[in-house]
Parts: structure tokens; C-alpha cells; sequence
């Protein structure tokens, strides 16, 4: 089919590679930055990625294209750039302000901090090595607590759609603990589990029910009669699962990823306030009583980097999986 | 066991199959002592309107749904659970779409504990014959509605089952894919001497396939008539679905299984 097509054109493909070389790659950070967001709000919302214009160029399906569809192509470009430099814009211009503002004696230095500050800091402890320790340990902390979540998610979502009768009677409980605040736990996990451990369980706290509810809708929402059709061939319940239901989660999975990355990165933070010795959440901690703004402010920008980074592996991840089990999108 | 009748026993008997089933709202009837024999090589159609039961007759067959009363019996084997001579054919092609349309047909191979090199053979030489054999290492939505339920056929016939039960494989494709590709499955299914179920609400695709169409009534589902379909002005041998639709005879059956499906009193 489209295949083919694509191979007996050899033009196609390279004038595809310039289309995605402009619109995604043009404005390196704000172009991932872009898109992430977008995938952020959903598979709706895809609208104008740089991948979305490959079917356009393969559909116009002739050598030479037409001065409207080139016409096309150009404000496509304009309007994408158009979008990346308001986006590189309002960041400058923040900059700017939170620079100029305390220096200029509108807010007082001391509740802000400015760039300039934040990044002598910043360069002072990657220097000291202190930034790499703090930076380390709250990103294991999140990696270990996210995948905690994750798997404990998991294995119990598998044994909510194992027992119906397991689920009626847990039902109302998860949905509970889901609603409620979990970082009420934080001093009482600092009580009784010390503060390394209780680090990690609030992350798996934060994430795991809600891994559990997303899971278990997932798994409900395969068609039934792919079920029927291998216990049609007499699939036992482990080979429903393995055969069907895991795998057809698989987007599911990814979503709650999603979620999760987020939520345990909270989880993390918020532990830090309470319990550690170390990591970005306690420099947050340390450096608001010592009043020492520039070490609040170099932190919560690692952990704005640090929340980028999860969501971009995330997404990579995303694309090679959802690539691999057939694009479910493309699918309808 | 059945006890071997005078002429070539019947593959499947249905005898005095009843189904209940509950709600918490009501109990319902679904289908009340229904009882039928297909021959080998038969092509059976049951019609039926909607909620009629005949899809649910169709999972009592397989073996999947144990009956409130009555027996099953396939080659003189009471079915108890569903087996692999059993071929089932859904109104989806719920092809798998983490697995390439070979895997795909697979499945059924790899789930029975077959020969996986034998069955990969026939995979391949099916697919070939329908007209897949590019398509093999293909994502199922790669492919057309209409590849995509000869790729579900090809699947269904991997294993090698005696009967095929197949529950409206046609109702969801359009109009013109599904008079060819009924068409082209008949054939298939011709060809290999199939024993056939076929399950559907639409007349026209019932006496252009069927050897016999067995008419159901509402609920509770049981079997009002049947009808020998045959078209003598077509000659001695049994016309395909598309010339069928074109023999004289055809509109007289239509008519009058239109007249007993009552289905202007539906609503």
C-alpha cells in the first residue's frame, strides 16, 4: 500500500525529511517542548506534528507538487515557527522580568532571588559536586519509587481481574484511598518506616492506586471477543492474560506511566521535606529556613529538568512500544 | 453416544437445547428446546431478528456456553467445552493488533500446541491463496476491512476444524465488500467441503450461501422453520452466492422467509 507508493518516489521521502528537519527540529527545546505538551493533552490533540505531514506528502503521491500545496506547506512552516518563538518569547521575557524586578527594588531580592543569582549557585555546587549528590538522590528515589508503583499497580490489577469477587470487595476501598490525600501519610511513614524507606513508600503510595484503577479499567476494556476467541482455541485464564490482556494494555500501560512519573516525583519531594538528609526536596526544606533563595530556586529548576527528562524517556518509550504493537491510534 | 443412523451420520446434532439465564431484573428465556442436524459438507444458515438467540445457539455449539438443558454432539461426541475441530468466525475480525497478520494466524496453532512448523506452512499457504501473501509480516491495520476478515478466515481455518460456525462475519463490512467477500468465501468454503454455520439477519446473504436456512423466532429463540434452498433454473450444480442472487427462485425465498421473520411486528 502506502509502502509502495513511498519507495516509487524516491523524492518523497527526502522532501519529508526537510518538512520534519524545519518544523520539528527547528527550535530544538521549544520543538520537543511543543510537542510534548500537545501529546500531554492527549492523542486528539496531535494535530499539526511534523510526523502528521508524512501521509500529506505520500498522498500527494505525484513528483512535483503544486504551488497551492506548496502554499500549504510554507504557512504550516510559518505558523509552527510562529508558535516556537512566542514560546521562546514568554520565557525571555519571564527571565527578564525576575532579573530586572528585584534589582530594580519592586519586590524585595530576598523573597525571589534572581537568574543571575540562581545561576552563579547553580555553577558554585555543580563545581562542589553537591548539586550532582542532591540531583542523584532524588532522581533514584523517583526511578525506584515510579517502578515500585508500577509493578505493585500491576500485580494487583492482575489479581482485581483474576477474582471478580476479590474486585466487589475491594472496589470501594481503592477508590477511597485513591481520593485521599496520601501526603497526610508523610509523618506517619516517617514514624514507621525511618527516613530512607519512607521516602520510597510515599512514592509508591502517591502513584499505586491510581496505577490500580487505571490498569484495572484497561484490562475491562478489551474486547470481550478477543477473549472469546482464544478460549475459543482453550486458552486457560493465564493465557487470556498473557496472550490478551497484557499485551493489549500495553497503551493503557503508557498512560499511566504517564501519570505516574509526576505522581512519584510529588511523592519524592514531599517525603524529602519531611525525613532526608539529602536530595532536592530537602534543599527546598533548607534552603527557605536558612533563607537562602538562590539554593530553593537552583533546586526546583533541577527538579523542572528532572520532570522534563522522565517525560521525554517516557514518550520515546511510547513511540518505540506503540510502534512495535501496531499503532493503535492509526488503527480507525 | 449417538447410535450410527442408516445414511452417513450428521456432524452436528442439537437436541433439546434450552437456555435460562438470569438477571437480577427477570429471568429469561433465550431459546427453548431447539434441535437440528447438520450433514457433513452442509451449509447451514439460521435467521433470525435481533436478540432472537441465535448467536448465543452459536456459543452453546462451540462449546463455550454450557446449555440449561439439552446435548450437543459433534462426530458423535457430546461438547462439553470447545474444541479444536471447531472453527469460529466472529462479526469483528478481532485480529490481535500487537501481532503481525501471520502471528495472527497462528494463534490458534500456538494456543492448541500444534505443529508449529506444519501450521506455519499453512498459514503461509493460505494466506498466499487469499490473497495475503504480501501482507504476512503486516500490521493487521495495514490492511483493508475486507483483507482483514479473509486474514480472520485464514485464521480460523489454520488448525484445520471439520466445523466452522460463523457468527454475521459479514455485517460489519459494506455493502459491496460483503457480497464479494461472501462470495469469495463461499467458494473457500466449498472448496474444502466445509460443514458451515452460519449465522445472520440478513435473508438475502442466508439463501445466496445456505444449502438449508433454518428460521428462528423471537424470544424465546426456537426453530419456526426450515427451508431447502436449491435453483433448479441454474442447473445441476449449486450456483455462488452472486449468481444465486440472480437465479429466479431467489425471490420466492426471500419472500417467503421475509413473511415468516415477521419483521414488521418487530418493534
Amino acid at each position: 500500500m502506502g509502502i509502495e507508493q513511498a519507495s516509487s518516489f524516491s523524492r518523497v521521502p527526502d522532501e519529508r525529511a526537510t518538512a520534519r528537519d524545519d518544523l520539528g527540529r527547528g527550535g530544538h527545546v521549544f520543538g520537543w517542548m511543543s510537542r510534548t505538551v500537545r501529546v500531554a493533552l492527549g492523542p486528539g490533540s496531535r494535530s499539526a506534528r511534523a510526523d502528521d505531514l508524512a501521509p500529506l506528502a505520500r498522498d500527494a503521491g505525484v513528483p512535483a507538487r503544486s504551488a497551492a500545496y506548496e502554499r500549504y506547506l510554507r504557512a504550516l512552516r510559518r505558523r509552527t515557527r510562529s508558535i516556537q518563538a512566542w514560546q521562546l518569547g514568554v520565557v525571555v521575557v519571564f527571565l527578564i522580568l525576575w532579573e530586572v524586578a528585584p534589582r530594580a527594588n519592586w519586590i524585595n531580592p530576598m523573597l525571589t532571588s534572581y537568574p543571575s543569582a540562581v545561576a552563579r549557585t547553580f555553577m558554585t555546587m555543580l563545581e562542589d559536586g553537591s548539586l550532582a549528590k542532591h540531583t542523584w538522590v532524588t532522581f533514584s528515589e523517583t526511578v525506584v519509587g515510579f517502578g515500585g508503583g508500577m509493578l505493585l499497580g500491576t500485580v494487583c490489577a492482575v489479581l482485581l481481574w483474576w477474582s471478580t469477587f476479590l474486585y466487589r470487595v475491594l472496589d470501594p476501598f481503592i477508590v477511597v484511598l485513591n481520593a485521599m490525600p496520601k501526603i497526610a501519610l508523610v509523618p506517619i511513614f516517617y514514624i514507621w518506616l525511618g527516613d530512607v524507606a519512607s521516602i520510597y513508600a510515599m512514592a509508591i503510595a502517591v502513584s499505586v492506586f491510581i496505577t490500580i484503577l487505571m490498569l484495572y479499567t484497561g484490562f475491562q476494556a478489551i474486547d470481550p471477543d478477543k477473549i472469546k476467541l482464544v478460549r475459543l482455541f482453550g486458552a486457560s485464564r493465564w493465557k487470556v492474560l498473557t496472550k490478551i490482556v497484557l499485551p493489549g494494555s500495553v497503551p493503557t500501560m503508557i498512560s499511566t506511566l504517564k501519570v505516574n512519573v509526576g505522581l512519584a516525583l510529588v511523592g519524592v519531594v514531599v517525603g524529602e521535606f519531611q525525613a532526608a538528609k539529602a536530595g532536592l526536596g530537602f534543599l527546598i526544606v533548607y534552603g527557605s529556613q536558612i533563607f537562602q533563595m538562590n539554593l530553593v530556586m537552583t533546586a526546583i529548576v533541577v527538579l523542572a529538568v528532572i520532570s522534563s527528562l522522565l517525560f521525554v524517556a517516557i514518550q520515546a518509550l511510547e513511540s518505540t512500544m506503540l510502534r512495535r504493537h501496531g499503532a493503535v491510534g492509526a488503527a480507525s | 453416544m449417538l447410535a450410527p443412523s442408516g445414511s452417513a451420520p450428521p456432524v452436528v446434532t442439537i437436541r433439546d437445547v434450552t437456555l435460562h439465564y438470569f438477571t437480577p431484573e427477570r429471568e429469561t428465556l433465550a431459546l427453548s428446546s431447539v434441535s437440528l442436524e447438520v450433514e457433513r459438507g452442509e451449509f447451514i444458515a439460521v435467521v433470525g431478528s435481533s436478540g432472537c438467540g441465535k448467536s448465543t445457539l452459536l456459543s452453546i455449539v462451540s462449546g463455550l456456553l454450557p446449555p440449561s438443558a439439552g446435548d450437543i454432539f459433534i462426530e458423535g461426541r457430546k461438547i462439553t467445552a470447545p474444541s479444536p475441530q471447531v472453527g469460529y468466525m466472529f462479526q469483528k475480525d478481532t485480529l490481535l493488533e500487537w501481532r503481525t497478520v501471520l502471528d495472527n494466524v497462528l494463534i490458534g496453532a500456538e494456543l492448541l500446541d500444534l505443529d508449529m512448523g506444519v501450521a506455519r506452512r499453512r498459514a503461509q499457504e493460505l494466506l498466499r491463496r487469499y490473497g495475503l501473501g504480501e501482507f504476512m509480516h503486516s500490521l493487521p491495520h495495514q490492511l483493508s476491512g475486507g483483507m482483514r476478515q479473509r486474514a480472520a478466515l485464514a485464521r480460523t481455518l489454520c488448525p484445520e476444524p471439520d466445523l466452522l460456525l460463523l457468527d454475521e462475519p459479514f455485517s460489519a463490512l459494506d455493502y459491496q465488500t460483503r457480497l464479494a467477500l461472501s462470495d469469495e468465501i463461499a467458494g473457500i468454503l466449498a472448496a474444502e467441503h466445509k460443514t458451515v454455520i452460519l449465522v445472520t439477519h440478513d435473508i438475502g446473504e442466508a439463501i445466496s450461501m445456505a444449502d438449508r436456512v433454518v428460521v428462528m423466532s423471537r424470544r424465546p429463540g426456537r426453530i419456526k422453520s426450515e427451508h431447502r434452498i436449491s435453483f433448479p433454473s441454474h442447473g445441476s450444480t449449486r450456483p455462488g452466492p452472486l449468481e444465486a442472487r440472480k437465479c429466479a427462485e431467489f425471490a420466492g425465498y426471500f419472500q417467503t422467509i421475509w413473511d415468516e421473520l415477521d419483521l414488521h411486528q418487530a418493534q
